[in-house]
């Protein structure tokens, strides 16, 4: 029996379209048509050719029915290392649609809005609280563009003192933004090596420091999920030849309420409201980079920054001289904000700390129960999340994706795999706080099971996934003849 | 008292069974390789915790804070804009599958949101009329910004030639992406009519330059004549970029594609994602085939499985920074994927004649306004240029001053231009849409007309 509409194929909206079908109507115009009608004709279309004709039923239907191809947090375990898939409290999407802030225009006069400039300086405060820095902005949408602002703020810092430098540094295990957004920014990038515990090498940074290096951009906990326990030396090497420490937060779960950046010769950093702070991914956004700073950069902040003044009325502040300017337009992703702001609340500062607790907990746990059965290429302390590999399974002819490839078949989304770049197949596993005991019990069975079956039935494992919505897909085809959009020569073809 | 919290599923007891399973002594202990200088003691000095009931209160709080004017007496514009969504957008995008899991990196686990990406690519490619569009940007004037670094990447001419009526924060925008670069960033001005000045636009592309930049409708809201700048660009060898930052215009403009442009690139917020106070809002950009692999961003394919089924992946992704890291075509990596999926469900359901009706009634208001507030005393028109949704009003008195007055009465009259352009002091930029009801625009002509 055919399970239709439980089951892919879902057409596409455009081969559903059906011509005169609609899902939407306004009230009837109450103005006259303009005197001289409608516009010259040389700049109207007279239709959007191919443009959807749907019902509502047919649009609920379609993307109820695409819903049910993904996978979510809200179904299970999403262990994506360095992506803190965490649970979005639910109560937070309501705040974020009250009126009051999702009909706040953003051209509004400052006094009639108050309310909003309110929570952005409140989760300002609060995150120079838990990070120990002097100001935020909380403007980029991301936190590849807060990596962009970060740095530069960096550059325009070293301007100030005549010399922008050329260099930024960037550890072999970093995140591809990091290099990509100093690039951005105008640099130069050096890789520096890891040392043998897949932390920054003191001696190689010792050795290259010089004034043409700008900065150096740390992850911490670096990517392997072990945190940089020089860092402290690290910084004042840096500062003693004019260069800074700029941090990427993409990992603070790991230490909230444990320690803070500020107080480990960070001097800017970026976090990820939709990691740490638990805003939605939404499937690949939106996000937000809220980039704080020691008061060295607080010049250099994009305009506008939030401002708070007499009997707590707060301002947007743009007279600002030495800012590197407007980043984006309005004031960032306010919507993102006021999720953030809420769960820091809920939480509290013990709460916080929990988060980290059974963030760092979960991660050993798992580490514990699968280092046995998987290599540990680092034996280094994991916080938030372990790096294994498949180095074991050589001669199984598994390997990394054909393991993340069955765990689809035991019902988990698979965690990063092949990052970082310092670990030949590595499978970068964090749960964070939001998994039960059972939860992690019923993974690491699940890795012990394929493990089993890579030596047992190694193609079973190889041909996985096997019971998903589609299967592999053909990724050089579609890289090799892109087909990116639908057209309606499709719709004659088919 | 218990370390339980609401949102993490490990009791007391948990927590010792799982440390005593891994041969932990406390947790403290898994937080040793952090230096003993760098452990914090004592709590951060943050407000909380608050129960679910208490949190509500909070913003609830906040929410007052917030002037309760009425949206239909308000006629902001200037990037940002107020139109009727349907209730099944927001009904679709709550649902957790879409907004609570990651960028589709797993396809076979993820095609809910790769075909909604894929769908929406052919959206904005028919709404511009180009030949590819990407997954999505940051938002109107980073997606801008990177527009001018693709072509300006292809182009290397280390100069672009910018219209001085792109809405300013704009403009800024794409001179601080730029200020690093040693890219040279020139503008050409505008006719009396208010529209860029095709001509002052050739001048400026004596000089070799990358790409002219021009916003249709501009920020005056007058309509670009993007034919002849089309031209005026194509003749430099440069390309035309158009930015757009109120999409529902599209509903029945040309698409700037047919009219010339090689890229369109800005903001989709006006296509059912809420105004939330300036994000997250929906940036966009699409372009001619031949820009396919230098676009920054995420693109999605069209493939098919093992067994012949057809399936979407995430594509060329060789462009982007964790393949290629500095030499990525840029530094994005998450993107506005759910305000992607909801201009997606929000362009489906207002449809073909939905969208097209949308923008007639904007425009239609927008005349009916324009035209009793020209006839109010005091009122004037500085600009003759044709417009959309949008239009500036020279006022008797500064325009702050009119904000105020008429504020007391409960409407929002308009953005004072002075916040952008000191020498613009009594001007005043109106929009109207389909959510102002003729009643709200006769209120506020009547009331721009007592201000002399």
């Amino acid at each position: 029996m055919e399970t239709r509409n439980l089951r892919p194929p879902e057409p596409l909206l455009f081969e559903v379209s059906r011509p005169g079908r609609r899902g939407f109507d306004l009230p009837a115009l109450d103005v006259p048509e303009p005197e001289r009608h409608d516009l010259d004709r040389r700049y109207t279309r007279d239709d959007i050719d191919g443009f959807p004709e749907l019902s509502e039923v047919e649009v609920a239907r379609h993307y109820t029915r695409l819903s049910r191809l993904n996978y979510a947090i809200d179904l299970g375990l999403y262990p994506l290392g360095s992506c803190t898939m965490k649970y979005n409290p639910k109560v937070n999407e309501k705040l974020a649609r009250l009126p009051a802030f999702a009909d706040a225009h953003p051209q509004m006069p400052q006094d009639l809005v108050q309310g909003c400039l309110r929570v952005m300086h409140a989760l300002e405060k609060a995150l120079c609280a838990i990070c120990g820095m002097d100001r935020f902005t909380l403007q980029p949408a991301a936190g590849a563009q807060g990596e962009q602002v970060g740095i530069m703020m960096v550059r325009a810092y070293h301007q100030a003192r005549g010399n922008p430098r050329q260099v930024v540094l960037i550890p072999d295990s970093a995140h591809g933004t990091n290099p990509a957004s100093a690039h951005l920014a105008g640099y130069r990038i050096e890789q520096i090596a890891s040392n043998d515990r897949g932390c920054i090498d003191l001696g190689a940074l010792r050795r290259r420091v010089g004034d043409d290096v700008a900065v150096l951009m740390l992850t911490n906990p670096n990517t392997l999920g072990v945190f940089e326990s020089e860092i402290e030396e690290t910084a004042r090497v840096l500062h003693g030849a004019g260069a800074l420490l700029y941090m990427d937060g993409a990992n603070l779960n790991a230490f909230l309420g444990r320690a803070r950046p500020g107080d480990m010769g960070v001097d800017v950093h970026h976090l990820n409201l939709h990691k740490t702070f638990s805003t939605p991914h939404g499937g690949g956004g939106p996000g937000a980079g809220p980039v704080g700073v020691k008061q060295n950069l607080e010049p250099y902040l994009p305009v506008p920054t939030v401002e708070s003044g007499e009997g707590g009325r707060c301002t947007l502040a743009y007279d600002r001289p030495a800012s590197i300017g407007k980043v984006r337009s309005f004031f960032g992703n306010f919507g993102m904000h006021l999720r953030a702001l809420a769960y820091i609340l809920t939480h509290g500062p013990r709460g916080l700390r929990n988060v980290a607790e059974g963030a760092v907990l979960n991660a050993n746990y798992i580490r514990h129960h699968l280092a046995g059965l998987y290599h540990l290429p680092y034996d280094a302390p994991s916080l938030h999340e372990v790096v294994l590999s498949d180095r074991r399974l050589e001669g199984t002819g598994v390997r990394t994706l054909d393991v993340a490839k069955r765990l689809m078949d035991y019902g988990f989304h698979p965690p990063t795999i092949y990052f970082p770049l310092i670990v030949r197949g590595a499978l970068m596993i964090e749960p964070t706080e939001s998994e039960s005991r059972e939860e992690l019990d019923a993974f690491i069975a699940a890795m012990r099971a394929i493990e089993a079956e890579a030596r047992r039935d190694p193609d079973l494992v190889r041909n996985a996934p096997h019971t998903t919505p589609v299967r592999r897909l053909d990724e050089t085809a579609a890289a090799r003849i892109p087909v990116l959009r639908w057209t309606a020569s499709d719709q004659k073809k088919s | 008292m218990s370390d339980a919290n609401r949102y993490i599923p490990i009791s007391d007891d948990d927590r010792a069974a799982m440390l005593r399973s891994i041969g932990i002594g406390s947790i403290d202990d898994l937080f040793n390789s952090i230096p003993a200088g760098l452990r914090l003691r004592g709590d951060l000095d943050i407000p909380g915790p608050l129960s679910e009931l208490e949190l509500i209160a909070a913003f609830a709080d906040r929410a007052a804070d917030n002037a309760a004017f009425d949206p239909r007496s308000q006629f902001l514009g200037g990037g940002a804009y107020r139109h009727f969504a349907p209730a099944v957008v927001d009904h679709l995008i709550s649902r957790t599958e879409f907004y609570s899991s990651y960028t589709p990196y797993q396809p076979e686990i993820s095609q809910g949101t790769l075909q909604a990406i894929f769908e929406y690519q052919t959206l904005i490619c028919q709404l511009t009329e180009l030949d590819i569009s990407n997954a999505s940007m940051y938002e109107g004037a980073s997606a801008l910004a990177e527009a001018v670094l693709m072509v300006e990447r292809m182009k290397r001419r280390r100069r672009v030639v910018l219209s001085d009526r792109l809405h300013p924060e704009y403009l800024g925008v794409v001179k601080t992406y730029l200020a690093q670069l040693d890219v040279e960033v020139d503008t050409f001005g505008h006719g009396e009519d208010g529209a860029a000045d095709p001509e002052a636009a050739a001048r400026a592309l004596a000089r070799p330059a990358s790409a002219l930049v021009v916003q249709h409708p501009n920020f005056f809201g007058c309509l670009e004549e993007v034919e002849s700048l089309a031209a005026a660009a194509h003749d430099a060898g440069a390309d035309l970029i158009v930015t757009v930052t109120e999409a529902v215009a599209l509903g029945l403009l040309q698409g700037p594609g047919r009219q010339g442009a090689d890229v369109v690139a800005g903001e989709a917020q006006s296509l059912g994602v809420p105004l939330t106070y300036g994000g997250p809002y929906l940036g966009f950009m699409a372009a001619r085939q031949s820009f396919l692999r230098n676009m920054p961003g995420r693109l999605v394919g069209e493939s098919a499985d093992v067994d012949g089924r057809r399936g979407y992946v995430l594509t060329l992704s060789t462009r982007e920074q964790h393949i290629r890291r500095e030499k990525a075509t840029s530094n994005i990596c998450t993107n506005e994927g759910l305000c992607a999926l909801t201009a997606a469900i929000f362009m489906a359901t207002v449809g073909r004649s939905g969208l097209r009706e949308m923008a007639r009634q904007c425009r239609a208001k927008a005349a009916y306004a324009r035209e009793r507030i020209a006839a109010a005393p005091g009122c004037s028109l500085p600009y003759a240029a044709t417009f959309f949704n949008e239009f500036v009003v020279r006022l008797p008195v500064p325009a702050g001053e009119a904000v105020r007055r008429l504020g007391e009465s409960g409407i929002v009259p308009g953005i004072p231009l002075s916040r952008y352009f000191p020498e613009c002091a009594n001007d005043l930029l109106v929009c109207v849409t389909e959510m102002n009801p003729r009643a709200a625009i006769d209120r506020l002509a009547d009331g721009l007309g007592k201000l002399g």
